[in-house]
Parts: C-alpha cells; structure tokens; sequence
C-alpha cells in the first residue's frame, strides 16, 4: 500500500443551523487520483474549501503530508504544495500566457513573499525555462503571447493547469474541472488530465460529470448531505445500490 | 513539438549561461510590453532623458520655457510616477497621497533648519520620512482593499492635514507654515563653515535657484523615471501586474500579496516624500495646505489623465496639468478683451462673459472638463490617444503590427 498523503478526520462545519459537513472522514493515498461525488449541496465544494484555508472547520483536522492544515492562509498551504483549479478558472486575465505561468513559477522559487525590484522578470531563467517546458507540455506554446482575456473557457482551464502544474505540487486540487464546458472542451480536460496522471501529482477532484469521475479516478467517495456515505473503486460505486439510491437515482451507468 | 527555433543569442540582454537543455525556443522573445529587451529600456530612458533636459528648449514656443514652471513638471512628475507604482502597477486607489508630500517638504526645511542647506541631505530625510510614513497608513490601510482603502488613505492624510494645524503645530508652525530663518542652528553648516549665506538650498555650494534648480530637480525625475522602469521589468513589477488582475488567484499561488502591497504603497510614498523635498528646495516654506486633499486628488488626476499605469503617462499627465494651471490661472479679463480683440464689441464681451468663469480662479472648470473628455474618450488617457494615432499611422502606412506594441506604454 502507498501512503497517505491526505488525512482528514472527523471535519464538521456549521452555517447558522445548516450542516454543510457532518465528521467527515477521507484519506488520500500518494499518487492516487480520488475523485468525491455528489448531489448539489452535499458538502463537497466546503470541504475543498477547508483544505485550501478559505473556511476553517468547526470540529475535525486535516493533516497534509504530516503537518495539520488548519489555521493557515492559502498562500501558505499552496507553499506546503497544494495547488487549485477553480470551477470558473482563475487566471491572471490582463497578463500574457507566458507571464501566467511564470508567476506560480516565481512562487515556487521565491516563497510567499520577496522583493527583487531590480533584476529583470524574464532573465531569471530557471523560471522561464519552467514555463516553456509547461506550456510545451500542455499544448499552450503558440499562444504564450496571448492575453489571457481573449482566450476561450477550455484554453483558460488548460492555462490554469499549466499555472498549477509548473510547482510541482504534491495534492493538486480541481473543483469541477468540466462544469460550464462544451462536450469537446470537457473531453479535451479529460484528455489533458489523464495525460498529467502520468507525472504522478495525486488529485483530488470534485466532479459531475460521471463520464469525467470514472474514466480517471482511482478511488470513489461519494457524499450527501455533509457526510461521505460510500467509498470504492469506480467499479464499486458502480455496483453499489446505496449510491444509486442517494445519488445516481437508480439509473444505470 | 512542433515550435522551438532556436535562435540562440540575437539579444545581447540575454546571453545568460548555456541555452536550455531541450530545444525549446529559447527565450520569451514574443513577451510583451514590460518584458521588453533592456536594449530598448536604455533607449527609452536615454529618449526621456534628452527629451526632459531639452525642455526649456522645445517648450518655449508654448510659454513654458522658463525654470520655475519646468520645475513643477519635474517635481510633480515624481510625484506621479511613484504614485503609479500603486495605482498603476497594483491597483490600490490611494487618496491620501498628499501626505506624503507634505511630510516631505516638513523634513526637508526642518533639514535646512537643523543641519545644513545641502539639497542632498534634505532629500534623503525628505524620503525616508515619507517612506516611513507611507509604511505606517499603508499598514493600515492595506487591511483593506478597494473603495474601503481609498477611504481610509483619505481619512488618515485629512487627519495628517489637520494635526498639522492643531496638535502638531511645534513641527509644522501652523498656518504661518515652516520657513528657514537665520537664527536657526544648521550645525553642518556652521561646523564646516559653508555659510548658507541667504537661506537658499544648494548643491556643494551652487544655489538651487532659477536654471540650475530645474536641471537638479530633472536628473532627479530621470533617475525616478529609471528606477520606476526597473521596477515594472522586475519580478516584483510582475508580482504588482498580477495582484492587479487577480488578487485571489495571487493567494492560491502562494503568495502573500499584502506585504507586496505594502511595499509599493512605500515606495510610492518615498516617491512623494522625494517630491515633497524638492518642493522645498525650490522655495524652503512648508505648508499643510500640501497635504490637503485637493492635493491628493491631482495627483490621481494626473495620472488618470496621462494614462494610469503607462510609464510615461504620469510624467506627461503632470505636466499638462501643472501647464494648463500655469496658462489658465493667469488669464484675466484683460487678456480675455486682448484676446477676442477681433471680434466686434458686443460679440467680444459675450466671449468673455462666457470664458471668463473657466480661467483665473475658475481654471479647475477647465481641468474638469478636459478631465471627462479624456476619462468618456480616452479612457487609457494621453498615453492610448498616442498608442492610437502610432497604430493608424503604422497601419496606414500598410505596416506589419497588428496589435499596438506598448512602446513605453507597458499595460
């Protein structure tokens, strides 16, 4: 068995009178790809949430690769190597693609915060060197001189990647990767995706689209009313009639 | 991978170490604007150097060749750049700027008062006071962002102009303001017997006053103009660009945006605190009304009128406002009827009755105008009328660019 990278335990959180989590519990195994599902309103976009610092959980812990999570601000979890796409792609719309990526590039090299007012950005070239071989890699050469506004929703998502993908990071995170996306723009994310399984980032994604969860997920956790009511392998949640009732509706997949 | 040409070194800016290990085109030749080659940054400053020292020159014919108004231009071009550092670069809206000039010019005449009429050492504690300064209400007002930021650099510099009058009136002499006598101490002065001998700044000996004022107050623009270039080349540049465009996104990138922000709201007003000195080298008097809020505001419009974020904007966006200020100020009725002295009697008095209330004391209904053609036309300010005249002409010329290069512009 690989080891765990992400453990979280017993997690509630309160609004008002309203349970969005309930003690959940999850763990997360080096190197996998765990995908959570699950009706709107389960729970599953707070619990990514309280991974990243942007709510804080009322009870439980999450510990990443050893050191807890709880209390830190983003941009410190993202130094601990914890990297997110968003449902709507959170870019850098007024800069260059080039620039985009050279930015999270710049992060990783400098930490949270240093000034370095004088040297030139791009002769620093490490760090360009890192975004030509991302942008390489994720097809986003030809158009590194583009402005990120006038890109399409697909190339925006895929830029994201590229974004998140030049650190390196250990748990890379991807709330809804396909929503709001054509059939072919989600075919190419799917494509994309399983093409950067193969550098072995573990993922932690939040899906719809059962056709995105199961042809890349190595584990299954489903969820519902704050809590996680099975976990499997694909085929598992497949099989199992629980999940059909709470969340697939009974219809065959 | 289709793309990599390896075009090794045609840019002498970058023969930096062995070329990359897989042929990946090298280099990021097509990135844009403010990752230009320093080739082209030398070139720049080198152009805006010769084009600010030749200003008594090429102004003349407009009536601006004189020091004390290419003085202001200078000064308050300082002034601007520095505050483009924030508003431009970050996007913080501050409106309390003035305080820092303010706090400059107090640490500039009490410098003249204390130690010694040399500019330089009245400058360098004319600057930190002002960075100082901006450190402590920008770590304030940095807790927030937006229109809640612009507020509160408002209230503080308001309340910084009202201590001026009240409780601090033993730093800033109140309403009679700050001056240079000839009972004051200068200890450097009199230990090293430079006499001040009529209480005028001075560089090593030479006065500060008429030309010479205005050629150190420029190489002080110039080397403002260079440092700010540097800035938006630097990482750190980038860093301000892109909490410009996506602070959030800026968080889950592992960056830690408020000291970033902090810094360039400090560098900004050490910016400001420079230009404040240099408003007392030119006449070593220090009043609060600099630190007034009307003050803050020019300064935003005179960046918002040059072109917020430009390099050059500022610089320009100071200088026609200190220019049309100078030109309209002065009119009078008198030199209205001078002016429509063509016109028939009657026709003549209607002309002026009709401009009168835009110059003179009413010249700020001018800039006002001016300021909502260029906001409802020109939104990216002088600095995109140019860009626009420079595209037509080079695509009227049947020229290649299809988007309109940045030259001094950036974003």
């Amino acid at each position: 068995m690989s080891t765990e990278l992400l453990s979280i335990k017993g997690v509630s959180k309160r609004f008002g009178g309203l349970r969005a989590l309930d003690d959940v519990n999850l763990s997360v195994e080096k190197g996998s790809v765990h995908a959570i599902i699950g009706p709107n309103g389960a729970g599953k976009s707070t619990l990514l949430n309280c991974l990243v610092g942007r709510i804080i959980p009322d009870e439980g812990s999450v510990t990443f690769d050893g050191d807890s999570l709880l209390g830190h601000k983003p941009h410190q979890i993202n130094q601990a190597g914890i990297a997110r796409v968003f449902q709507t792609p959170e870019v850098f719309g007024d800069l260059s693609v080039f620039e985009n990526v050279m930015i999270p590039a710049c992060a990783k090299r400098d930490g949270a915060f240093r000034i370095n007012a004088w040297g030139r950005a791009r002769e620093r070239r490490v760090v360009r060197e890192e975004a030509e071989h991302i942008l390489d890699d994720l097809n986003l050469w030809q158009q590194r001189d583009q402005i990120v506004n006038s890109m399409s929703r697909g190339d925006k998502r895929r830029l994201e990647l590229a974004m998140c993908l030049v650190q390196h990071p250990k748990l890379l995170l991807l709330d809804e990767p396909t929503a709001g996306m054509s059939r072919a723009d989600t075919n190419n994310t799917v494509d994309l995706l399983k093409k950067i399984a193969e550098r072995g980032v573990t993922k932690v994604i939040i899906e719809h689209d059962m056709h995105v969860v199961f042809s890349l997920a190595d584990k299954v956790s489903v969820m519902a009313q704050g809590t996680v009511i099975a976990e499997g392998t694909p085929e598992e949640i497949k099989a199992s009639e629980r999940v059909q009732e709470a969340y697939l509706g009974g219809a065959h997949l | 991978m289709s793309q990599s040409v390896m075009t090794s070194q045609e840019n002498p800016g970058e023969g930096m170490g062995e070329s990359p290990a897989e042929s990946h085109a090298p280099r990021g030749d097509g990135m844009r604007g403010f990752l230009a080659s320093s080739r082209s940054d030398w070139l720049l400053v080198a152009v805006f150097a010769a084009a600010i020292l030749t200003m008594p020159i090429w102004l003349a014919p407009i009536g601006a060749g004189y020091p004390d108004i290419l003085q202001k231009f200078a000064i308050f071009g300082i002034f601007a750049l520095g505050f483009n550092i924030l508003f431009g670069f970050s996007g913080y809206l501050s409106f309390g700027h003035a305080a820092f000039l303010g706090a400059g010019s107090y640490a500039a005449v009490w410098m003249f008062k204390l130690l010694s009429m040399n500019a330089l050492i009245a400058l360098a504690f004319a600057i930190v006071v002002g960075g100082v300064f901006a450190l402590l209400i920008g770590f304030v007002s940095l807790r927030r962002s937006g229109i809640y930021f612009s507020i509160l650099t408002l209230a503080f510099a308001q309340m910084s102009y009202n201590l001026a009058y009240s409780v601090l009136t033993p730093i800033t002499n109140g309403e009679t303001g700050l001056q240079v006598t000839i009972s004051d101490p200068r200890v450097l002065d009199a230990m090293f017997g430079g006499v001040a001998r009529r209480g005028v700044p001075e560089l090593f000996g030479m006065e500060l006053q008429g030309w010479p004022g205005f050629y150190f107050s420029a190489v002080l623009l110039i080397l403002a103009f260079f440092l700010t270039l540097r800035i938006r080349n630097s990482t750190f540049g980038l860093m301000l660009f892109a909490i410009k465009s996506n602070q959030n996104r800026m968080n889950y990138t592992g960056f830690a945006t408020r000291p970033y922000l902090l810094a360039a709201f400090v560098i900004s007003g050490m910016y400001a605190g420079l230009a404040g000195g240099l408003l007392a080298v030119t006449d070593p008097l220090a009043g609060a009304d600099r630190m007034q809020w009307t003050a803050s505001g020019e300064v935003v419009l005179m960046t918002i009128l040059g072109g917020v974020g430009t390099l050059l904007g500022p610089v320009i966006g100071a200088a026609v406002m200190k220019y049309l200020e100078q030109i309209f100020s002065s009119f009078n009725e008198g030199v209205l009827h001078r002016t429509f002295d063509f016109l028939p009697t009657g026709l003549q008095d209607f002309m002026v009755a009709i401009t009168s209330p835009f110059v003179g004391e009413g010249w700020q209904l001018t800039l006002g105008l001016l300021f909502m053609i260029v906001v409802i036309f020109l939104p990216g300010g002088i600095m995109e009328g140019v860009r626009r005249i420079a595209s037509r002409f080079r695509s009227g010329r049947g020229g290649a660019s299809p988007t309109p290069a940045p030259a001094g512009g950036g974003h």
